[in-house]
């Protein structure tokens, strides 16, 4: 009886397409036996290189005295080729695994005399059934490539002595040195003082600049969707505007308004026989300046986000509650709130992970100036994200950078997930259907 | 009776109060920038908001001097963030509507997986990204920054869509399956119409972000002529800062326009009360 299973299996085994050409689904199999071709030449060529380029990071080093002169290995570029060998192979064996089970699963069906679907009907039935699988491949793909290899292959760098001034390819190798860049990180004086100054700094700037932007812009959905108030589309559009204007326009613009010479705000404070304020130039300042412009930055987006969701409550609910004697604070209590709560709470989160990496607020504004004597390469308003900036683009410390960006990724993938996990719309998220 | 009559007005006066300082505070720097725009001289220093004489002399060098080529960068941008704004919409919608709608095996791994990765820094991986377009010779490009916008797209929108798509009703899908709906068919005349707002704010967002992305942007575009309006800008300000501020002002309004009135004529769509009587009986 079981024939069919065990043959098919094994042809699917051998090759990829052998078990479904058996199971006469040739259009199927043609398409696995060209993918395993393919596979075979890409991996033939290329696996044994990106093996031995992850494990040894390049042997050669360049040199150019002799003659002819000996060109040597480049070991950060040998080091994202093999991932994306690997990648690509961790794909590959995704799809033979596919592969066989689906060519087991059809011969089953064969022996209980089920007719093999034919082409057009395996679509049909991924349309059908397998739906949400098949729309996640395409986006699937892309965050795979652009978001997870370079993830792995930052993660991999903080493990390396990718570094200047004296491992930076193409001249010289790098090496895999283990977990000696942490070590310098959080035991070496000068590296931890500043590590652990700009880390509270980020996690003030975050809770500060969430917690004002989310209520601002609930505050200011509340009062334009208040009722009575007229010209609602006036006002929503001109409070739109600061979310209208590009940040990095907004930003710079901002940085020479309250630029403490010639800038206009302290202009103005002046007509008021007020004298000017250090606005980016004192460290305490240029802490509240950040913040006051973040408000008037991210206000609009959680203003349109909000009246979005106020727009999505049922009006029954009023209805409900207003036949139940509610007043007004007691509707938005019982009503409005949990309602947007519950529809913006992973937007909350995100915002908060997003502050902690809000790299535009500070860098356009503040360039995370002004500078701390005793900070390694950092500023008083720098986040870890504008100092991780500095780190790799101006002093080329990769290493360093990728260990300061692991370690922060730590502390705040924890704490997100857990408080996402407790987050009603994770647990209940059928509740308003 | 009266008493409730005065409460209100004094509410709706207090909010009014309000709204209006909160519109100038709004406004201001935005007016401040195009009375910059349209001062004679260089300086950042204006004695008063507006200027005792206009000119449009910046406008004009910002499009016939030979180092600011802002008609090209303005072209390239615009390309960039249409292709980069539809492929992100349609990758973050499928997404979306697969988590928000069908319950499958690894679903839950698959969001805390999404929001994971939403929280590494962005330009963690950006040497990694450079490196890969290196690798497959797309430095220099504008096809290497739209796919990698529009890669990034669903990672930043997913949440978003699917808190709003969770709250379309379930009972309309379900209406139109037992109608011999099938699932695409749903997405196309269900999902999508009534999801308007949202996707709106989404195009919005992923429209601006190439006019923004001044670093990546500048990282993989090597030439001058490939160049989009926020690299030129950042450079304008990098390379002189102060000495020239009143061009710097006319670039900044040449970008922030577009933007701007694109959004005033979305902003259409966010059509109040959407849902109001969509499920009812």
């Amino acid at each position: 009886m079981d024939r069919h299973r065990n043959k098919a299996t094994l042809l699917s085994i051998i090759s990829m397409g052998l078990g479904q050409i058996y199971n006469r689904q040739f259009i199927k199999g043609i398409i696995f036996l060209l993918i395993e071709i393919s596979g075979i030449i890409y991996f033939g060529s290329n696996l044994y290189r990106s093996v031995w380029g992850v494990v040894t990071l390049g042997e050669t080093i360049r040199n150019t005295t002799v003659k002819p002169p000996i060109v040597g290995d480049n070991s950060i570029i040998i080091l994202i080729q093999s991932l994306i060998t690997l990648l690509f192979l961790a794909l590959f064996i995704i799809l033979y695994i596919m592969n066989i089970r689906d060519a087991r699963q059809t011969a089953v069906r064969r022996e209980d005399g089920v007719q093999p679907n034919n082409f057009r009907q395996t679509i049909r039935y991924t349309l059908d059934y397998k739906f949400a699988q098949a729309f996640l491949t395409l986006p699937a793909i892309g965050i795979l490539f652009f978001t997870i290899l370079p993830i792995i292959f930052m993660i991999m760098l903080a493990f390396t002595n990718y570094s200047s001034p004296n491992h930076i390819p193409p001249a010289r190798l790098v090496d895999w040195v283990g977990f000696n860049t942490f070590k310098e990180l959080l035991t070496l004086k000068t590296w931890s003082h500043t590590f652990f100054g700009v880390l509270i700094w980020t996690i003030i700037w975050a809770v500060l600049s969430t917690v004002t932007t989310y209520f601002g812009g609930l505050l200011v959905a509340l009062l334009i969707n208040q009722q009575g108030i007229r010209f609602k589309g006036l006002w929503r559009t001109l409070l739109i505007i600061p979310y209208a204007i590009p940040q990095l326009i907004s930003l710079l613009v901002m940085r020479n308004m309250f630029n403490g010479q010639f800038g206009p705000i302290n202009q103005y404070l002046g007509y008021f026989g007020l004298g000017g304020l250090p606005w980016l130039t004192d460290p305490m300042w240029a802490k509240v300046t950040v913040i006051i412009v973040n408000m008037w930055v991210g206000i609009p987006v959680s203003m349109i986000l909000i009246m979005g969701v106020l727009t999505t409550i049922p009006r029954d609910m009023y209805e409900a509650a207003e036949v139940d004697g509610a007043s007004g604070y007691q509707k938005f209590r019982i009503v409005t709130l949990p309602m947007v709560l519950f529809s913006t709470a992973p937007i909350l989160i995100m915002q908060f992970a997003g502050n902690i990496n809000n790299f535009n607020a500070i860098f356009l504004l503040t360039s995370g100036n002004p500078v701390v004597g005793d900070y390694q390469y950092a500023g008083a308003t720098d986040l870890l994200v504008t100092w991780l900036y500095k780190l790799t683009l101006d002093q080329n410390k990769y290493n360093m950078a990728s260990a300061i960006g692991i370690i922060i990724f730590l502390i705040i993938a924890s704490f997100s997930i857990y408080n996402y996990r407790r987050t009603k719309s994770f647990k209940e998220e059928d509740m308003i259907q | 009776m009266s008493g409730r009559k005065t409460k209100r007005i004094i509410r709706l006066s207090l909010s009014y109060l309000t709204l209006i300082i909160m519109v100038i505070g709004a406004i201001y720097p935005a007016l401040w920038v195009i009375m910059g725009s349209v001062r004679p001289g260089k300086s950042l220093y204006s004695k008063t908001l507006i200027p005792d004489q206009f000119t449009l002399d910046h406008y004009r060098e910002l499009f016939t001097s030979k180092s600011y080529l802002f008609g090209q960068w303005y072209m390239n941008t615009l390309k960039i963030s249409i292709a980069s704004m539809l492929i992100g919409i349609v990758l973050t919608l499928l997404t979306s509507y697969a988590v928000s709608r069908f319950r499958f095996r690894g679903r839950q791994t698959a969001l805390s997986i999404v929001l994971i990765l939403g929280m590494f820094p962005g330009f963690m991986s950006m040497i990694a990204i450079f490196l890969l377009l290196k690798e497959f010779r797309m430095l220099d490009t504008h096809l290497a920054l739209i796919i990698v916008y529009a890669a990034g797209a669903p990672l930043l929108g997913t949440f978003v869509a699917k808190g709003f798509l969770d709250t379309i009703p379930r009972s309309l899908d379900e209406a139109a399956r037992i109608d011999g709906a099938s699932n695409f068919k749903i997405f196309t005349r269900i999902i999508l119409p009534l999801s308007r707002p949202m996707i709106t704010y989404m195009a919005l967002t992923q429209f601006v972000g190439p006019w923004v992305d001044f670093i990546f942007a500048k990282m993989v575009l090597r030439s001058k002529e490939q160049w989009t309006v926020a690299v030129g800008l950042y450079e304008m300000v990098s390379s002189n800062t102060n000495s020239n501020f009143t061009i710097f002002a006319a670039g900044a309004v040449m970008i922030a326009v577009p933007i701007t009135i694109l959004f005033m004529f979305l902003q259409r769509l966010l059509v109040e009360g959407l849902t109001s009587g969509a499920s009812k009986g």
